[in-house]
């Protein structure tokens, strides 16, 4: 549905998006993860239509977006990281405003309207002045006119920035409700948020693609092996003994212990899941197990590892500094 | 022609949504009626000096003595003041709260978006317009004027109107900020108001040049009631090259983040 074919983007002697490539397929949901400033906007903008790419390709539902613009942004539906809304219209005025340009057949335009108000759960304040919205209320406006036009294309940037922790649930599930009949791009710099919404994650950094596949590979491409954690109650002897003897476990290492409960800590084989055999183990021997859980490498983890690896070295921290000797040099 | 009147339409809306339509309907009928008034007393007294002193001499029409005065003498001084207001939001605002983006990744042209801009503006000027036939209307009411040289008079005014709203919107492509634009627009337009100027002191074909460039220059003939070509074609000319400038400063816009 969007292919995306060494894109690169430069803003004079600053490279913005350099020879990112990535494929979305139809229906699926991509997270586009980064730290900010790391070119997500300017890749979306580029897919879009806003920006035009110094270099590479872009094609949107089969139209590219350099040769056929119109085409391409007829079927994409935006949500820029500030939903563009007009603040002295209304609600109503605003769709219908969008739906018009947005080329909605003028005898469908009103149904649209009440299909996508509802979908977003704006029917109550579509008589309202869009500038006297809450901002829960105006992103979902936002996303509302983003599928006026029934896009099969939906990029949306940043669209929980600023909202509260109700707002940003209801928002996600908005966004999970539509990953049926749309693509979705949407960039985040909070990882919790790709873990739930996406099937896919993109890690751009410094305008790369740092890494990409699903949340779950990633998870497990990162890890030498699996790691899984069990709280047991009882002889911490036997239990090690008993533990180490399951096939495809490499080492037992105790943890903590609370009084006669104790965490283990296994390190298992790559790709093995041994966690239904630990639990068989464990109630076989008549032990009471408290938890067993797995302990991968978080997202948050990964994201650190791949992104501040090359921030460390980014000599641009070390100019800082000298700015501001220079500044003080000059008064 | 759809996204051209869609466009338009919002723009139309958002001048009646804020106090700017207002602002500019109001200062513009007050002065409008203040010189209606000067005009009208001055021809009056003029009338009864002329009863006085007996009918041979030749008297000016109503036409020339205060439709003309008013047009050329003040109300085209007036425009170059109230037209930047107009325009000064145009793309300024839509640059300022990223609405701009909505509009240039909707599946529609520069061009239309640029004339649905256009029109939007040109309809509250037309209202401007409009509303001088609300003291106008009281000349044909008690007097008798000529409607002909009256149309002339409307269709320059129009005219010299929209090639200064053409010129404000090329303006306001370049700044966020609403008020530079409509400082920078007020700028240009006075400067292309005076440009002819030099050509009432000296006469020689460099003046003659800046002269023909002028704003106000153009607008002699069609005070006068005559329609000619040339300044016909001067005003196309003006709309039509700030309508190109407006797309190659918005082409300009998309490759800037």
């Amino acid at each position: 549905m969007i292919q995306v074919e060494h894109l690169t983007k430069r803003y004079g002697p600053t490279l913005a998006v350099s020879d990112v490539s990535f494929e979305v397929q139809k229906g699926e949901v991509l997270g586009f993860l980064g730290p900010n400033g790391a070119g997500k906007t300017t890749t979306m903008r580029i897919l879009t239509g806003f920006l035009p790419p110094t270099d590479g390709r872009a094609r949107v539902a089969g139209y590219d977006i350099s040769e056929s613009p119109i085409e391409a942004k007829k079927r994409t539906g935006y949500l820029p990281e500030n939903p563009p809304l007009y603040p002295e219209m209304t609600a109503r005025e605003y769709l219908a405003f969008v739906g018009k340009i947005k080329g909605v057949p003028r005898r469908d335009l009103k149904a649209r309207m009440g299909e996508v108000a509802e979908k977003c759960a704006i029917e109550d304040v579509l008589h309202r002045p869009i500038g006297k919205l809450s901002k829960g209320y105006r992103q979902r406006v936002g996303i509302a006119q983003a599928i006026i036009h029934n896009p099969e294309v939906l990029i949306l940037d940043e669209p929980t920035a600023g909202l509260d922790p109700k707002q940003i649930i209801e928002t996600r599930q908005l966004i999970r409700s539509l990953a049926g009949q749309h693509t979705v791009i949407l960039s985040t710099h909070i990882l919790p948020e790709v873990s739930k919404t996406c099937n896919r994650v993109v890690v751009i950094n410094q305008g790369k693609v740092a890494a990409a596949g699903a949340p779950d590979e990633l998870n497990l491409r990162l890890q030498g092996f699996e790691t899984v954690l069990v709280t047991v109650e009882g002889p911490a002897a036997e239990i090690i003994d008993r533990l180490q003897r399951v096939a495809g476990v490499n080492l037992v290492e105790p943890r903590e212990s609370a009084g006669a409960r104790m965490t283990f800590e296994i390190h298992a084989e790559k790709g093995n899941d041994v966690r239904a055999e630990l639990a068989r183990a464990i109630v076989e021997s008549q032990w009471n197990l408290y938890e067993l859980k797995t302990s991968g490498m978080s997202l948050e983890d990964i994201f650190l590892k791949l992104t501040t690896r090359d921030l460390s070295e980014e000599p641009d921290s070390a100019a800082a500094p000298d700015l501001g000797q220079q500044l003080a040099g000059e008064a | 022609m759809r996204n051209v009147m869609a466009i338009a339409g919002k723009e139309l809306r958002a001048y009646f949504h804020s106090p700017i339509a207002y602002l500019v309907m109001t200062v513009w009928s007050l002065l409008c009626g203040y010189l209606f008034y000067v005009y009208t007393q001055a021809y009056a007294a003029a009338s009864i000096r002329r009863e006085m002193s007996g009918a041979s001499m030749p008297f000016p029409t109503i036409n020339d003595f205060i439709i003309r005065s008013m047009l050329q003498g003040f109300l085209m001084v007036v425009l170059l003041f109230l037209i930047p207001l107009i325009t000064m939001r145009l793309y300024s605002e839509e640059k300022k709260t990223g609405t701009i983006e909505l509009l240039l990744t909707s599946p529609v042209s520069d061009l239309q978006i640029i004339l649905g801009k256009y029109v939007g503006a040109l309809a509250l000027y037309a209202t401007l317009i409009a509303l001088t036939f609300l003291y106008l209307g009281l000349l044909f009411i008690y007097g008798n004027p000529d409607a002909k040289p009256l149309l002339a008079n409307v269709l320059g005014l129009f005219l010299y109107g929209g090639a200064l709203l053409a010129l404000g919107m090329w303006i306001s492509t370049f700044t966020k900020n609403q008020i530079i634009a409509g400082v920078v627009a007020m700028v240009l337009f006075l400067i292309l108001f005076v440009l002819n100027w030099p050509s009432q002191i000296t006469f020689n074909p460099f003046t003659q040049v800046l002269s023909y460039l002028s704003l106000g220059s153009h607008l002699d003939n069609f005070a006068k009631g005559v329609i000619d070509l040339p300044d016909v074609v001067y005003y196309l000319s003006a709309i039509v090259l700030g309508l190109f400038l407006t797309a190659r400063s918005v082409d300009a816009l998309k490759g800037r983040p």
